[in-house]
């Protein structure tokens, strides 16, 4: 996630006032001392952020902070600090966030055996532990990153190890991860056929898990075959991706993706608490083009863009927390800014941003969130940094549409330079050989070697144009 | 006054051609390509009437000034003489030419033209000498200093500068400019331009042309008080200041002895020498003997390229193997052909020093020792450049357009089944067919039989032209499953 330069000064100054107040507020976590449904004000008791929102989740009772700490973007060390194969996270910043996030009403922590190379959950363990456990909510998953972990011995292995990881013996919220990458035929491998989900139903039963979901990208059969089976297996929650671009277009930018209101109308119909990921398209509805900041900066100078994404999430009713990966104190301090208390939209304001969201499709932008699925590539290519490069180009005006551009010149120089400043040219989009292998872990269902393939023909057409 | 012309000149020259060989974005080329071909032996070797007679002409005008403000090894001499004399004023003093040597080395370079005998010609060459101490000591520094500009700007978010690779290129090469620049400081630092007088053959031929020019330094022996002050600050130990004679042979036409003298004895003009020019008649011979060489030199290069254009040689035999190392060498579009390189190239690397792509580098093959040759591990000689054909001043690389190049076969590409990644890893790629600018490459089915088995690449060898795309982009590592095997002769499609 990455915000604007323009509002540091304004965050800066809520941070120095916030952190004055940190002690006070670590003394007053949100508790679940009022089970009313619906929004309410817990916690914390500063008078400059004023009180975290809550979400009130209808079968365990739990209070949940409308933000929640999502533990995939933890802060790393500099390159080359560490030896390869162990953690590069910067467990001394990630102890100093978490603790300002307890302090300020965040209590929902969601990670997963896959992210940060595997280290997430051992960083965000070491981090909680020297909180009291009743002070927050862990949620993790059971992954399906490799076929390798999909029997029911690995799967198990692999569930054990989270509550190692994370020094608990009990984990509040379980996911089956990324259901529907794959379809149907990769839902009953990984969690139906080996009995998995059956085991996990067990251990809810005995209270290990306290509310069981899945986290879901991709295929809508598989979305909607699980819903059918509510009755059944009795979701507690559900993770899926909402935001005011995906709202309406997430068809629209790739067929195989389906509208978030389409799914949040799904699981409310079923009052079934919904989690959102991907509030802010991992950064890109923060780092939109110029005329689109313009646009929003203008309705409220005083609020950054990141903050309109969070305000749309946390406006529907139906949602019990909204997850967002902040890897710095600023994103912290500004997301808490937006929900402390949550100030929601108007119909005028949601009508706003469904109209801003028309005029940002219609920029090529690749809808990368930058969440590392798809690599590591088997032939070394940089994934997600060739195409975030491809994103920051177009928003910059970095990607001439033609030699008869008055700009040519300068905007291919730039699009080539930063090209090799941000990805090594051995792991540039021309080395992809389309052998598709990452294409089933992208959760935002891109075709990438199709778009490799295209941003690779664009510089090529640059390179030639001397 | 004079004097200090000659240093103006020979700063700016110096400081010129040695960007000429740090530059790796092709600006200086733009505007100071012709530095490279107005060295002697490069025209000489190019055929360039214009320059060599150029030249010619204004050796017989004014003395070898080239050696002075032109030749970029001779300057580096006299930097080196200057820092030795510092430590210790008026170190030199006059001694007699050894002239066997210097007939000697013209005659082995000359022998060494026409027989083909590179390694010799590369390694006399002195612009080629001083270009290969430039590339191969001065380039990393600028490279690293530009590398630690553009650190500045990615920060700066600023793209005016961007960070190049600095590698290695060919240790022996390295290796032979080091002994060149430590041989060649140390006796510059001693004695002056004892390599210019008794080794360089380009200083030989235009020292016997020298003899006869219009314009020298003169001592007028009415003044001169035999004090022997110039002969003693003389880098060329030229000036017998007994006899008031100066070896025009050797001398450079620095100036220094004009701006030393006290006396006003020295003046450079068309006057002859007042005092037994008859003298040196018995000299005469062997300049007269020295400048038939050089003549004979020159036609017999002229020869020599007529001959090359008649020369037919079909394609090189190609036999497909896993090591990577080339049977035949590949040399650049505009090249020609081996032939072309060898009878042309001094070595200087210049076009090594301008490749954009990290493809040419000195070889280090006894044969063609430090002669540029094309490989793709860092990159592919790519459709738009054409860099090396524009600088180069031997002729060794000729000047070719884009439009050309797509045309040219420098070489064609081989495939190894054992390494391709659809045979071995099972995955469908065809990278090289996807980036082969020539549309040579074709994935059809391995299996014949059955159309929907794994694709392979198949070269049609009538349209690759050998850029080496296909090999640096090839996913197969260590070794490309496909890769590029020159042509000796370059042919056109």
């Amino acid at each position: 996630m990455k915000h604007n330069n323009k509002i540091i000064d304004r965050r800066e100054f809520l941070r120095r006032l916030a952190m004055g107040t940190t002690a006070v507020a670590a003394a007053s976590l949100p508790g679940c001392r009022n089970s009313a449904p619906g929004d309410k004000t817990s916690g914390h008791g500063s008078a400059d952020l004023g009180q975290m929102t809550t979400r009130h989740n209808p079968t365990t009772g739990d209070d949940v902070s409308l933000l929640g700490y999502g533990c995939m973007r933890w802060p790393t060390l500099p390159e080359g600090s560490v030896p390869e194969g162990t953690s590069d996270i910067d467990q001394e910043e990630v102890n100093r966030l978490v603790d300002r996030a307890l302090a300020c009403g965040v209590n929902y922590f969601d990670t997963s055996p896959a992210y940060c190379k595997g280290f997430s959950e051992a960083a965000t363990g070491e981090a909680l532990s020297r909180h009291p456990r009743d002070s927050y909510f862990i949620a993790t998953k059971l992954s399906n990153f490799a076929p390798a972990t999909w029997s029911r011995e690995a799967s198990l292995d692999m569930y054990r190890r989270s509550f190692e990881n994370l020094r608990t013996d009990y984990i509040d919220y379980l996911l089956l991860h990324g259901v529907g990458m794959g379809g149907m035929d990769n839902l009953r491998a990984r969690y139906l056929d080996n009995g998995v989900l059956d085991f996990l139903l067990k251990e809810r039963e005995a209270g290990r898990i306290r509310n069981l979901g899945f986290s879901y990208h991709g295929d809508v059969e598989v979305f909607d075959y699980l819903l059918d089976k509510h009755d059944e297996y009795k979701w507690d929650f559900v993770q899926i991706q909402l935001n005011y671009l995906d709202w309406r277009h997430a068809a629209e930018i790739n067929p195989r993706n389906v509208d978030a209101e389409y799914l949040y109308t799904e699981l409310e119909k079923r009052g079934i608490p919904a989690v959102i990921m991907e509030p802010l398209l991992g950064g890109r509805l923060a780092n939109v083009p110029d005329h689109i900041v313009a646009r929003l900066k203008q309705r409220e100078p005083e609020r950054s863009v990141a903050s309109w994404a969070f305000r749309f999430a946390g406006t529907h009713p139906g949602i019990l927390t909204v997850l967002s990966g902040m890897s710095r104190m600023e994103h912290l301090e500004d997301n808490l800014s937006s929900y402390c208390p949550l100030a929601p939209l108007s119909d005028e304001e949601m009508q706003f941003l469904y109209d801003t969201a028309d005029l940002m499709v219609k920029y090529p932008t690749v809808p990368c969130n930058d969440c590392k699925y798809c690599v590591p590539c088997p032939y070394g290519l940089d994934i997600p940094g060739t195409l975030l490069h491809y994103n920051k180009c177009v928003n910059e005006g970095n990607v001439p549409s033609g030699l008869q551009d008055e700009d040519f010149k300068r905007a291919r120089r730039a699009y080539l330079v930063s090209y090799d400043r941000a990805v090594p040219r051995e792991r540039q989009a021309a080395h992809c050989i389309g052998c598709g292998q990452c294409s089933p872990h992208c959760p935002q269902q891109i075709d990438i070697p199709a778009q490799m393939q295209r941003i690779d023909s664009f510089v090529e057409t640059l390179r030639r144009s001397i | 006054m004079l004097r200090k012309i000659r240093i103006l000149l020979a700063v700016l020259s110096i400081t010129f051609i040695t960007l000429l060989f740090v530059d790796f974005t092709g600006t200086a080329h733009r505007w100071l390509g012709w530095m490279a071909k107005i060295q002697f032996l490069p025209a000489l070797l190019a055929l360039n009437v214009v320059v060599l007679l150029a030249l010619v002409a204004v050796t017989l005008l004014l003395g070898r000034v080239y050696c002075s403000v032109v030749c970029p090894l001779g300057i580096m001499q006299d930097i080196f003489a200057r820092f030795g004399r510092m430590r210790r004023k008026f170190r030199y003093s006059y001694s007699p030419a050894i002239t066997w040597l210097r007939i000697l080395m013209l005659g082995v370079m000359t022998a060494a033209v026409i027989t083909g005998i590179h390694v010799i010609v590369a390694l006399l060459a002195p612009y080629s000498a001083y270009g290969r101490i430039a590339q191969g000591f001065l380039a990393p520094v600028w490279g690293w200093l530009n590398n630690a500009l553009a650190y500045g700007a990615e920060r700066l978010d600023s793209y005016a500068f961007y960070s190049v690779d600095v590698w290695l290129r060919s240790g022996i090469t390295l290796g032979v400019a080091a002994v060149t620049l430590v041989v060649l400081g140390w006796l510059s630092w001693r004695n002056g331009r004892t390599y210019c007088n008794t080794i360089c053959p380009v200083g030989t031929v235009l020292g016997t042309l020298s003899r006869f020019s219009l314009l020298k330094p003169v001592i007028d022996s009415s003044k001169c008080n035999a004090c022997g002050l110039c002969a003693r600050n003389c880098k060329s130990a030229c000036i017998d200041s007994k006899a008031h004679t100066i070896d025009y042979t050797r001398c450079v036409a620095c100036m220094d002895c004009i701006d030393t003298c006290r006396h006003g004895a020295i003046s450079y003009t068309c006057r002859r020498s007042t005092s037994k020019a008859e003298k040196a008649a018995g000299g005469t011979d062997t300049s007269r003997r020295s400048f038939i060489v050089a003549t004979a030199a020159i036609g017999a290069t002229a020869a020599l390229k007529a001959q090359e254009k008649t020369v037919d040689g079909g394609l090189a035999a190609i036999t497909a193997k896993k090591c990577p190392e080339r049977r035949t060498p590949i040399v650049p579009a505009g090249a020609q052909g081996l032939k072309n390189v060898d009878s042309h190239c001094t070595a200087c690397q210049l076009c090594v020093a301008a490749c954009p792509n990290g493809v040419l580098r000195p070889s280090g093959n006894a044969v063609r020792l430090m002669q540029p040759e094309a490989s793709y591990e860092r990159g592919y000689c790519r459709p738009e450049c054409t860099r090396c054909s524009e600088v180069c001043p031997t002729g060794a690389i000729l000047p070719v357009t884009r439009e050309e190049k797509t045309a040219i076969q420098v070489g064609h590409a081989v495939w190894v089944a054992a390494n391709c990644v659809p045979l071995t890893d099972g995955q469908e790629c065809g990278n090289c067919a996807r980036h082969c600018p020539a549309g040579a490459i074709q994935m059809v089915a391995s299996d014949p039989e059955d159309e929907n088995s794994v694709k392979i690449p198949v070269v049609n060898d009538s349209r690759c032209i050998g850029c080496g795309a296909c090999e640096n982009l090839c996913p197969a590592r260590p070794f490309s499953a496909i890769y590029v095997e020159g042509l000796e002769r370059h042919n056109s499609i």
